[in-house]
């Protein structure tokens, strides 16, 4: 953090001196002005010309494109109407519940918990093998999984003499982007874990030990309620960015075959970009953005319990 | 308590050493704990050997002038051929030059505003936090291909398309959600009891940031900084839609060019240029990965 020398120039000298509490309010809120500047740009903008244009029939081509009007709800019962639409929905949802819910929280807890006990070669070496399929770049990462299921590829060789041999791609395609996925994404949960794990006291695990606490029920009554707020955090970014996952489903399988693995994302940009239907495309963003927020009500509702 | 709060800068790296000794093996407790360490290391070691496999093939693909999808030791076909056909300045140095300069700025300029951000929100208490930590989270989620078509019409208006200004902004914007929830996080297991003695010694907020609450969220931090780069150092779609000229183009759009063009797969060139393409983020885990070997240094200060 070499580039925190300075403090900002308004920088809050009088924080805790007895000031007016609106202006203590405004002074403690300054170091915010920066984050929030970029936001109310680059994010909040286009987020609300979305909420606009979900509305209309903007299109880049054919109709709606010469003259944009207001459709109401159109967009949405176009959208609620269609199979296309549903099936993308379930998708999303397996996808999300596969690969980032269950895949990613758990095996990523799992390797942090072990790591903490494996011997320093081993716990090296994994956590190596774990992060290096994390730091690979998103669409290496779909070529990389493309190879490795593809009809001649290494999971083939390795289960050849099962009889199972088979175009992943093709058979099971909604599995093969999960487990994709997984492999890709642990190692943020292992890491987020590993930090939070280092953060537990040592004298509460010996406690624990002294009152003849192993393994298991360890875990559960001791490891596990430590790391509530982590693991709910950690589960709803993992939950968010796995909602809107592009990159790698898009190399693995571009959304088929048919629309066997075409997730909410890929419907959107199939819309928008490649059918030109902007509209009827943001409609989607927003639907996406529901479910997101769905899930981050749950999250919370998690939160505040534990509160 | 006070001392530890003065030079926590200082106490740093004597105690580095912590982590690298197992804390929970070795206790000689006999056949038990031996036998658990053992099933440990192999169930460990196997998830490892499942993350490595699909991995091999880019490793063993690059080097083999003859490469197709299966994972295949080069053998005689072992030569640097691929190498030699991407390392080219087009293919490979400025792709990579242009991916570094809009990484590195996107992540400073994501860092410290996300760090500014996050102190407030960890320390006060007002009304507006709970509804602004909810809106940050939301944003998260968002669909970035979703919101370029505005940000495409917005970085018109504004004269910044194709300009890398402008896209180093919008990819620090994308990446600030996650970044200023993880800091403040990491930031709420700093205990505030450290920050008062310092308040008590005449120290500004922004002091206490830097001297005190910083200092011992390195690990934190230091996880931050990983995640903001390799997901902007992955990220092919806001530089192909804000970036029209080719020589500004980073190393996530040439791949994607490269990747492209079907039915004439280089498997083997791919694997090169994928290679290259992930040392950079390669090279700055192994370095942070060495102070993130300092987490323990944060239960020594509460100790006191």
């Amino acid at each position: 953090m070499a580039t925190m020398t300075r403090p900002t120039p308004s920088g809050g000298v009088e924080l805790h001196k007895r000031t007016h509490p609106v202006r203590r309010d405004v002074v403690r809120a300054l170091p915010l002005t920066p984050a929030v500047v970029l936001l109310l740009i680059f994010l909040v903008g286009p987020i609300l010309w979305c909420c606009y244009a979900a509305f209309t029939n903007t299109a880049l081509t054919g109709a709606g494109s010469g003259d944009t009007r207001f459709v109401g709800l159109d967009n949405f019962r176009q959208a609620f109407g269609s199979d296309a639409f549903w099936n993308s929905v379930v998708l999303t949802l397996v996808f999300t519940l596969l690969s980032a819910v269950i895949g990613q929280n758990v095996l990523g807890l799992a390797l942090a918990l072990l790591q903490k006990r494996a011997t320093a070669v081993v716990r090296t070496i994994v956590g190596t093998a774990v992060i290096g399929a994390w730091v690979i770049p998103e669409v290496v990462a779909g070529y990389v999984w493309y190879a490795y299921l593809a009809q001649d590829g290494t999971m083939n060789e390795i289960i050849s003499r099962l009889g199972l041999s088979q175009n992943w791609l093709y058979t099971l395609p909604i599995l093969a982007v999960s487990v994709a996925n997984i492999w890709r994404g642990t190692a943020f949960s292992m890491l987020v874990y590993n930090a939070a794990l280092s953060e537990i006291p040592q004298e509460i695990e010996e406690a624990a030990e002294m009152d003849g606490a192993t393994g298991f029920s360890k875990l559960v009554h001791v490891t596990i309620p430590m790391l509530r707020r982590t693991l709910t955090t950690n589960l709803m970014l993992i939950t968010l960015q796995t909602l809107s996952a592009f990159g790698l489903i898009w190399t693995m399988t571009r959304g088929g075959p048919g629309t066997k693995s075409q997730t909410l994302p890929l419907y959107m940009y199939e819309q928008a970009f490649s059918f030109s239907q902007l509209g009827y495309g943001t409609a989607l963003a927003l639907v996406l953005l529901a479910v997101g927020a769905v899930f981050s009500v749950f999250y919370m509702r998690l939160l505040r319990e534990d509160a | 308590m006070r001392d530890r709060v003065a030079n926590p800068v200082t106490t740093t790296p004597t105690t580095t050493i912590a982590p690298t000794a197992p804390v929970t093996t070795g206790h000689g407790r006999g056949p038990r704990t031996w036998v658990g360490t053992a099933t440990v290391n192999v169930v460990t070691a196997a998830i490892g050997l499942m993350f490595l496999l699909p991995m091999l093939w880019v490793v063993f693909a690059a080097f083999n002038a003859q490469a197709g999808l299966k994972v295949e030791w080069p053998g005689s076909n072992v030569s640097l051929e691929n190498f030699r056909a991407v390392l080219t300045p087009e293919t490979t140095y400025r792709p990579m030059y242009n991916g570094l300069v809009l990484c590195v700025g996107a992540s400073a300029i994501a860092i410290v505003a996300a760090t500014l951000a996050a102190y407030p929100l960890s320390r006060f208490e007002t009304r507006y936090k709970r509804p602004f930590l909810l809106s940050i989270l939301f944003s998260t989620g968002l669909p970035i291909t979703a919101i370029m078509v505005p940000v495409y019409g917005l970085f018109v208006q504004l004269n910044l398309i194709d300009t890398i200004g402008g896209t180093v902004l919008f990819m620090a914007t994308t990446s600030l959600p996650i970044a200023i929830f993880l800091v403040k996080n990491f930031m709420d297991g700093v205990p505030i009891s450290l920050e008062e003695a310092a308040w008590t010694d005449g120290a500004s907020s922004m002091q206490t940031l830097r001297y005190v609450v910083l200092p011992l969220m390195w690990p934190g931090m230091s996880v931050v900084l990983i995640f903001t780069f390799i997901g902007l150092w992955g990220n092919f779609f806001i530089p192909f839609v804000l970036l029209l000229s080719p020589d500004r183009l980073p190393a996530s759009v040439s791949i994607f060019t490269f990747f492209g063009q079907y039915g004439t797969v280089a498997w083997g060139q791919l694997a090169a240029y994928s290679v290259l393409y992930t040392l950079p983020v390669i090279l700055l885990y192994v370095l942070l990965s060495r102070r993130l070997g300092g987490a323990f240094t944060f239960g020594g200060a509460i100790k006191g």
